[in-house]
């Protein structure tokens, strides 16, 4: 017989911290398969973000650094400066990209920083407990929106890839979904030219990656993808925002 | 060493890590520190080094993080308020154990504060750059070729300790200019095997963190960290003495003030009392053993600062009360003037001469 | 003949492999929990498995592999 489907050699043999049906888990077998596809293990850096996913250092076989809260961008740019031909990623969640790094997160982008940007929205800040998340959706509740966000008290969501997509530095920026198997393959495929595009030389790639936390939202894992494809893929398009992977020169 | 240049002490810092091996400059324009940056920019892309202004402070300080990872010598550059900005960052960086050059051209504080010479950063830079147990190596050159020579320094045991370096100038020093001469770039680096730099499937997987759950092992961490700094202590420390073995009162005074203060002990000596300098070169670690040594023959130290005292801690837990310590300091900009403290001195020995 | 092979020490018992296997032939074991504490998913009907991998895909957890 042959193997159909196993776990990528990116990843390490240690058990996840993930809550059971996290998405993470997908998200990093998604990040892992595409740079071994790509033979780019070797000569990756992927930058952990402070948040749930904080230990992703552990997870993925590659060279790893660990950011202060929101400064994944920066500490990839200091990387890819100094290794112009590593293949430098951040995989960050929605607090640490929009809330706490938003600065960091738009000026790597706008400098066309030749990263790649895996971004996780579960619109939830998941390892502090359930807070409102800058992505958190009008209405929805969690633990500091008890009465569900009001956005005259607490503002409209940050849409990443929208926002981002006006910069000039953006070579692709794309949302996409791991709440079916058939978008488990789209996810797949758009992380994998968001590397090819950084290989490329291309300029600032980003996948935004609407992602579920069936605990902090009080759901089971099943429920959680239902209530993904219900109140999230509304409010956040799944997409292509910006691609400029087919100039030559890519965003310069 | 090379032929001796007229520059200007920002100028010649940056010329200094240039040649000391630093391709990678991460900064964030503020005063009195631009001219550092203003050099870099121009320098960095004819020989295919790496000047970014970042978006701020806390970016460039990140970027220094993620290139020190790499294993590069890496460099940011800046002036107190962004120093305080930078805190954030440098705590990762001694907890990461990743060696790298931080400058802080210092001027007068707190919050904006001025953008005259001041020193009132001291207890920052050896006390507070970030959250948590840790230290940085910290030098207060007193002259422009002093500033040159520090950089290399800095670089070296920065590399040696595997933790943060910081060169505490200040706004005189930066602005002033005076002849330096430069010694040979350095072309040969000491091994990383630590460093992120992409393992190549020759190696297993480095990563660079400052994260430990466990407390044992967070403390087991910390302590291992503080033996290193154990032996930064006992080696390192450094300082310059002027006419002390036979002094009576010896002057505490570094960077800009320990040129008013030289001035002074002559002054002093002049008039029939036997002053002297004492000028620490490494702020962290604090030259206690010199101090000590002057201990049995001293009447008293005085810390010369441009500040409202801050030094005068660390020289007075040094003493721990064998004989008086006391201070003399401007601040908010302010430079002392010899003869103020020429009068200092004049006061703890007991009156006019 | 395909087979879905599932690391029960893995399993965090999540059931996503089960809510998308289009044979319906996984499940949550009901009386059995792993050293974590979790009712691993088990196969229920091997012969039945058409190696479409959809399980391997969706595990967070990287327990199944999918043998054809």
């Amino acid at each position: 017989m042959a193997m159909v489907y196993e776990k990528s050699k990116m990843l390490t043999d240690a058990p996840l911290h993930y809550c059971p049906g996290c998405t993470h888990g997908i998200i990093h077998k998604l990040v892992a398969e595409s740079l071994e596809e790509l033979e780019a293990g070797g000569r990756a850096v992927g930058v952990a973000p402070v948040g749930c996913s904080v230990m992703a250092y552990n997870y993925f076989s590659c060279d790893m650094v660990e950011a202060p809260h929101g400064r994944a961008p920066a500490i990839a740019t200091g990387l890819k400066r100094a290794l112009p031909d590593g293949v430098i990623f951040t995989y960050q969640g929605d607090g640490d990209l929009a809330a706490i790094g938003t600065a960091e997160t738009v000026h790597a982008a706008t400098r066309g920083e030749n990263i790649t940007v895996i971004f996780v929205n579960n619109a939830i800040y998941g390892m502090t407990g359930g807070q409102m998340a800058p992505t958190t959706l009008p209405g929805q509740v969690t633990q500091t929106t008890p009465y569900g966000r009001d956005v005259t008290k607490a503002g409209f969501p940050v849409r990443v890839c929208e926002m981002l997509s006006t910069l000039s530095g953006v070579a692709y920026a794309e949302r996409v979904s791991v709440d079916t198997v058939p978008n488990i393959r789209k996810a797949k495929a758009a992380i994998k030219k968001a590397f090819e595009t950084q290989i490329a030389g291309k300029g600032f790639s980003i996948v935004e990656v609407l992602s579920t936390c069936p605990t902090n939202w009080g759901l089971t894992p099943v429920e959680a993808l239902q209530w993904l494809r219900d109140n999230m893929i509304p409010y956040y398009p799944l997409g292509v925002y910006q691609d400029r992977t087919a100039n030559e020169k890519g965003v310069f | 060493m090379s032929e001796r240049v007229l520059m200007k002490g920002n100028e010649a810092m940056a010329e200094a890590a240039i040649r000391a091996g630093c391709r990678h400059f991460f900064g964030y324009p503020i005063t009195p520190q631009t001219e550092v940056a203003a050099y870099m920019s121009k320098k960095m892309p004819k020989i295919g080094g790496t000047y970014l202004q970042a978006e701020s402070e806390i970016a460039a300080i990140n970027m220094v993080l993620g290139a020190a990872s790499a294993g590069v010598r890496a460099m940011t550059s800046s002036s107190s308020p962004g120093i305080s900005l930078k805190t954030e960052g440098i705590s990762y960086i001694a907890g990461s154990d990743l060696p790298c050059l931080i400058v802080n051209v210092e001027r007068g504080g707190p919050g904006l504060g001025g953008i005259q010479p001041a020193q009132s950063d001291y207890w920052q830079a050896t006390r507070a750059l970030g959250h948590g147990d840790f230290h940085v190596l910290v030098f207060a050159p007193s002259t422009v070729q002093e500033v040159v020579d520090l950089v290399f320094l800095a670089y070296d045991l920065a590399e040696k300790y595997r933790m943060p370096a910081m060169l505490l100038s200040d706004g005189l020093l930066g602005q002033m200019m005076e002849p330096v001469s430069f010694p040979e770039p350095v072309e040969k680096f000491i091994e990383k095997p630590w460093a992120t730099n992409g393992h190549q499937n020759k190696r297993p997987h480095n990563i660079v963190n400052s994260l430990y759950l466990a407390p044992d092992e967070l403390e087991r961490t910390v302590v291992e960290r503080f033996a290193r700094y154990a032996k930064v202590e006992e080696t390192e420390q450094r300082c310059q003495e002027y006419l002390c073995d036979d002094a009576d009162y010896i002057i505490v005074a570094f960077g800009a003030t320990s040129r008013v203060s030289q001035s002074a002990v002559d002054t002093l000596r002049a008039r029939g009392v036997k002053a002297g300098l004492l000028r620490p070169v490494t702020l962290w670690p604090f030259p206690k053993d010199a101090i000590r040594s002057h201990i049995p023959h001293v009447k008293g130290f005085l810390s010369v600062e441009m500040n409202m005292g801050q030094m005068v801690d660390d020289i007075r837990l040094t003493v721990e009360g064998k004989v008086p310590v006391e201070f003399f300091g401007r601040t908010g900009g302010v430079i002392p003037r010899p003869a103020e403290v020429v009068e200092k001195v004049l006061t703890m020995a007991g009156g006019d001469r | 003949m395909a087979r879905a092979i599932i690391d029960e020490k893995i399993c965090k018992g999540c059931g996503l492999c089960v809510s998308v296997c289009p044979k319906k032939i996984l499940r949550l074991a009901a009386c059995r929990m792993n050293d974590k504490g979790y009712n691993p998913a088990e196969v229920t009907d091997q012969a039945a498995c058409i190696g479409c991998a959809m399980c391997g895909i969706i595990c967070p957890d990287s327990a199944i592999t999918v043998e054809k």
